[in-house]
């Protein structure tokens, strides 16, 4: 195990390298949402799913949702180091006639489930896909991950509501908990607490952990899996920008691009 | 004359579907007794997901189902399905060119007493814009049948617009996806009509003949990829055009076929339809006439235009 979680993280340090590498190229695009769900999306892709990178639309892989969609550079990374396609193509994130575009598509990204952008929507759809998976006596699992300031959506709601009402035990969500939105601090815009207790009322299993801590995400996950007749919401504490010191919780970084040299102090940080 | 709401048909080829294909699955949004959907329901209610009062999160549903194989179709009032969660459709359904069905009742003026809340006037507009999207109004029962087994072979996103009233039965003849067709040959003038107008057009054309007017009358179910040549064919062959819909003479059928016109034979046209204005409570034939969208509307308009060509 302590192989693997030293793998999980050399493997997160490498994706948020690539996030920096490829923002800064890219001269746009979301680099403190990205560094918060490093860990989470590292553990799954490299250790909690079952996938395969030469065969994408494998009908049995488990299936990720990046709701929070603006966060893809993290998804794009982890999917290039997976194999789904070759580092190279991250070089040309945002640009026109990419495969990567600035939100992600499916249409366009060998392995991207989803097409997600518009926050609120990734939650309803992860729900169906679980549904999907019942009703076609599947056992794979659906993993999804909100933001926080997403879950300022009505239509989070709806779908939390219902997917407990349809026994959803097959999909596991994250929220990544990193406390910023673009406007501010979540608790100045709108407060979404009570997180645990909302998510509890709706009737989901409600986990909290440390978002960045590999071992407990895969801990978590597993006794998630174990859990019946009920969806699973794992609250994940974040730090924003997390990994880049001039980044980390400071709200200017939501959605803007380091620049050259920002960039080269961020890589020399990360090592 | 033999009369069914076009939801009323809609209901039963679902549950006729549902025998030939176990991936079709059927969502609602509690509105499935009054758009049939709960004909399905009772047959497979394993296969029939009714979501409450929550329309953006069943469309969310309806996404994930058919990523993972699903024929889901999709059904609420033609208000609430559509331009409620709106941008859901474009981002979540659109976008990914999902094969999902969006299938609308209670469309139009026809609703009745329940208002402007519930008239869909400006759903077509909206569900037109969508690339990916087809757009498809059915004239009667029979087309209702056939185009849900059209759509139902068709890969991608359709929205089928239904309406709640009870109207008169077309002659039963094949439906393709994008293909018009001429209920009745003439030569003076063109009705092209949707939906329950297409029954108002044929009234119009026999008012016409009764003056010595000969009128084509086409039936145009596919708003969306629109039939280019029936209209430039009559635009060329006829001395003008009327359309007719009940839905708003903005973006509809009307601007559909003057789109085509504008670029590829500019003719007469006159837009029958709802005049920028909201619905309002009435029995259905009395909001008909009362806003000009009835086949004494359509004969009116005729006759402007012949006396202006003469």
């Amino acid at each position: 195990m302590n192989n693997v979680i030293l793998k999980i993280a050399d493997t997160s340090r490498k994706i948020r390298r690539l996030i920096i590498e490829m923002l800064s190229l890219a001269g746009s695009g979301h680099p403190g949402g990205s560094l918060s769900s490093v860990e989470i999306i590292a553990s799954l892709y490299f250790h909690i799913m079952r996938h395969n990178p030469s065969n994408p639309l494998w009908e049995d892989r488990d299936r990720f949702i990046l709701s929070k969609g603006h966060c893809c550079p993290t998804l794009y990374a982890a999917l290039a180091i997976s194999g789904y396609f070759s580092q190279e193509e991250l070089k040309t994130l945002r640009r026109l006639g990419s495969i990567l575009q600035g939100h992600s598509d499916r249409l366009q990204t060998p392995g991207v489930e989803m097409s997600t952008g518009s926050l609120g929507q990734g939650l309803s759809c992860a729900c169906g896909m679980a549904l999907g998976g019942k009703l076609s006596q599947k056992d794979f699992f659906v993993f999804c991950l909100l933001g926080d300031g997403e879950t300022q959506e009505g239509q989070i709601w709806e779908a939390a509501m219902s997917a407990s009402h349809y026994k959803l035990d097959n999909l596991i969500s994250f929220l990544d908990y990193n406390k910023l939105q673009i406007d501010g601090r979540v608790s100045d815009i709108m407060n979404i607490e009570p997180l645990v207790d909302k998510w509890r009322a709706f009737g989901w299993e409600v986990m909290e952990i440390d978002g960045h801590n590999i071992e407990e995400i895969i801990s978590c996950v597993d006794r998630a899996k174990k859990i019946k007749d009920k969806p699973k919401m794992i609250i994940a504490h974040t730090i924003k920008g997390k990994g880049v010191s001039f980044m980390e919780g400071r709200v200017e970084w939501h959605g803007v691009a380091p620049t050259k040299e920002e960039a080269e102090r961020a890589l020399k940080e990360l090592g | 004359m033999e009369q069914e709401a076009t939801r009323d048909a809609y209901g039963k080829v679902l549950v006729e579907l549902g025998r030939q294909n176990p991936d079709i699955v059927v969502l609602d949004a509690d509105t499935s007794s009054s758009t049939r959907t709960n004909w399905f329901a009772k047959e497979f209610p394993d296969r029939f997901f009714n979501f409450g009062v929550a329309e953006a999160n069943m469309i969310g549903y309806a996404a994930g189902l058919a990523l993972a194989g699903k024929i889901p179709f999709v059904s609420s009032f033609a208000v609430f399905g559509s331009i409620r969660p709106y941008e859901q459709i474009r981002t979540s359904i659109c976008w990914p060119n999902l094969n999902v069905k969006i299938v609308l009742t209670h469309a139009g003026i026809s609703v009745g007493e329940d208002g402007a809340s519930h008239q869909a006037i400006e759903d077509i507009a909206a569900m037109r814009v969508l690339p990916n999207m087809s757009v498809i109004v059915p004239g009667d029962s029979n087309e209702t049948r056939r185009v849900i087994f059209a759509c139902c072979e068709h890969k991608g996103p359709v929205y089928i617009r239904l309406g709640r009233a009870k109207f008169p039965l077309l002659p039963d003849v094949e439906f393709k996806i994008g293909k018009a067709r001429i209920v009745k040959e003439g030569k003076d003038i063109s009705l092209i009509a949707c939906g329950l107008m297409v029954f108002e057009a044929l009234k119009a054309a026999e008012m016409l003949d009764r003056d010595g007017i000969s009128a084509r009358v086409i039936n145009m179910p596919t708003i969306k990829p629109i039939d280019r040549e029936a209209i430039i064919l009559a635009a060329k062959e006829t001395k003008g055009i009327i359309t007719a819909e009940e839905h708003s003479i903005i973006g509809g059928l009307g601007s559909a076929v003057c789109e085509v016109l504008a670029e590829e034979k500019p003719a007469i046209v006159k837009r029958i339809g709802i005049q920028d204005v909201f619905g309002t409570s009435g029995k259905p034939e009395e909001l008909m006439s009362y806003f000009k969208v009835d086949a004494r509307a359509i004969y009116e308009e005729a006759i402007k235009i012949l006396n202006f060509e003469c």
